[in-house]
């Protein structure tokens, strides 16, 4: 569906993505994950033909988004960074045109506009004037915007940004669904809106591609340095040195909170160290009111992969 | 064709979304009201050369509001799309950035079209009241609406040009306000300084919107007025359209 060949755009002299590379097949919902500034929404742009690459090439749907851009944009819905919309124009009215000047014709109009409005849940404010709107609402006519002449692939810049939790929860249920029907490439900072929703994560930085796994393989990868979460009261022990010589462990942070102590075990590869750990509690008697291998998320590989050279 | 029509009723509409066409209606109306009555009064006070539409057309009230209106129809245009973001969602939709810009053009044009309507009207009154005619010949209104339409492209498209180089609706005014002022002015060098170098008026007669005017609505159609409008408006259409795809680029 998406085809991204060597693509490179500079801004003057700064270079915001360097000879990025990837693929989105038909059907796949793709997380596109990145720090501020990694040039998720560059990528994007040159994705809608809004604005040309530097060099390399990018097609849509077989279609070059430069060469036969009239064409690739018929196929995209394009859900911009800030959703930009006509204040002065009311939902219904706004619909209608947008699905008019993508090609939906005639009586089509009015079906898929109602369609996307029951989609995206915008019947209560209709004929509401979209300055008047809240964000979340505001959001969701966007997203109606992009699905309005039902596209093959969608393209969603950081659609739950500045939503509250609520309205976040709804918006990652609306593309999961969405995603049973269209193939989708969202970018996003939410990483667990990500594990739930994205059969694929791709994460950039710095105008780089890191990384393009699923979710779950990432994850692995980052768990093969885990760890163990112990709080405990040692009483007179001081933890530390008795935790350290369990074979296995890397080294242990503690962390005072009253009596109690938080333990930071970093372990091998692979290891699950918690029954050791128990015993050893058990020996020594402390007290023990958490044990817990801490489990890496998506969270932690982003950070890792995106922090190593901050 | 279907896109632009899309397009071209969108402007349209847009323009009645928004106050300030209300209030360029409303102050067209009062003063070339006012401009017509007072002409009319002024000719009625004795047997004079000229005719109601050529006195119409040739006093300082009627250049003034004239001159200002075009500043305030297209200011927004295409800075409202920058400003408000919205030139992503329109040129990312399935349209040719000619197709905007043209779009944009013609929905101004057909604001100011509606903005003279009402101003026949008093024509059409005058006739039925004064029982004399208010113009020589038919050839009279037709010169002078036509030159209407043709200087209405020309600075129409000098405020798309100007429009669509800021995104701030009230910088886009003042450089079109300013150009068409100076644009205006230049036409009537040689009436203030008094030059008379044949080669200089040649030139000036060239561009001067008053004397195409007094020429039109005597019903004289000259064909240099009209390719020269035509022409540098098909200029300003081009360069604005080079400047939108420019700056969406550059975005
Ligand atoms: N029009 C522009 N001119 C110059 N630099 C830009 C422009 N747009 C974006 N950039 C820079 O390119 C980099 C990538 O930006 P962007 O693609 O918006 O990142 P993201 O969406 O991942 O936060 C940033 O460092 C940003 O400052
Ligand atoms: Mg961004």
């Amino acid at each position: 569906m998406i085809k991204v060949e060597g693509l490179t755009k500079r801004y003057g002299g700064f270079t915001a993505i360097d000879d990025i590379s990837f693929e989105v097949g038909k059907g796949e919902i793709v997380g596109f994950l990145g720090p501020n500034g990694a040039g998720k929404s560059t990528t994007m742009r040159i994705l809608s033909s809004f604005m040309p690459a530097t060099s390399g090439r990018a097609s849509i749907a077989g279609f070059d988004v430069f060469e036969k851009s009239l064409e690739a944009r018929a196929h995209l819905g394009y859900l911009p960074e800030n959703v930009p919309l006509y204040t002065d124009m009311r939902v219904t009215e706004y619909l209608n045109y947008r699905a008019a000047i993508k090609g939906v014709k005639g009586r089509r109009v009015r079906e898929r506009v109602g369609d996307v409005k029951e989609l995206c849940s915008l019947r209560d404010v209709e004929n509401k004037i979209i300055g008047t709107l809240s964000k979340g609402y505001r959001q969701r006519v966007g997203l109606a915007d992009a699905l309005v002449h039902d596209p093959d692939l969608l393209i969603l810049d950081e659609p739950t940004i500045g939503l509250d939790p609520n309205q976040i929860r709804q918006v990652r249920e609306l593309i999961k669904n969405l995603g049973k029907h269209h193939t989708i490439l969202i970018s996003t900072h939410i990483l667990p809106e990500v594990e739930m929703t994205c059969s694929r994560v791709i994460i950039i930085n710095k105008g780089k591609i890191e990384a393009s796994d699923t979710p779950k393989n990432l994850v692995d990868r980052i768990r093969t340095s885990g760890g163990i979460r112990l709080e405990a009261n040692t009483g007179a022990d001081s933890g530390v040195e008795q935790l350290a010589e369990i074979t296995g462990v890397k080294d242990v942070a503690v962390e005072n909170q009253g009596d109690w102590k938080v333990f930071t075990l970093r372990t091998e590869a692979n290891s699950d160290l918690r029954e050791e750990v128990a015993r050893l509690a058990g020996e020594r008697r402390w007290a023990v009111r958490e044990l817990a291998r801490s489990k890496a998320t998506l969270e932690d590989v982003f950070v890792e992969i995106t922090h190593a050279d901050a | 064709m279907r896109t632009f029509a899309i397009l071209f009723l969108r402007e349209v509409k847009a323009f009645f979304y928004t106050p300030i066409a209300y209030v360029v209606l409303f102050y067209f109306l009062i003063l070339t009201g006012f401009n017509f009555y007072s002409e009319v009064m002024i000719l009625n006070r004795g047997p004079v050369e000229i005719t109601v539409v050529e006195a119409f057309f040739d006093t300082v009230i009627f250049w003034f509001s004239y001159v200002l209106i075009f500043p305030l129809i297209t200011m927004r245009l295409f800075s409202d799309e920058f400003r408000m973001g919205t030139f992503e969602t329109l040129t990312t939709a399935p349209v040719r950035d000619w197709q905007v810009v043209l779009s944009k053009f013609f929905g101004a044009l057909f604001f100011y079209v509606v903005l003279w309507l009402p101003s026949l009207l008093y024509f059409v009154v005058f006739q039925w009241v004064a029982r004399s005619d208010a113009a020589r010949s038919p050839g009279s209104y037709w010169g002078a609406y036509a030159l209407l339409l043709l200087m209405g492209c020309f600075y129409i498209s000098i405020g798309c040009l100007a429009s669509v180089l800021t995104k701030d609706q009230i910088n886009a005014a003042v450089i079109s306000f300013t150009s068409i002022t100076l644009w205006f002015f230049a036409g009537l060098l040689t009436f203030i300084f008094g030059v008379t170098a044949p080669v200089f008026k040649d030139i000036i007669s060239y561009i001067s919107a008053v004397e195409h005017m007094s020429d039109f609505s005597k019903g004289i159609l000259d064909s240099r007025p009209l390719v020269w409008y035509t022409s540098m408006t098909i200029l300003m259409l081009i360069l604005t359209c080079h400047v939108f795809q420019y700056r969406k680029w550059k975005a």
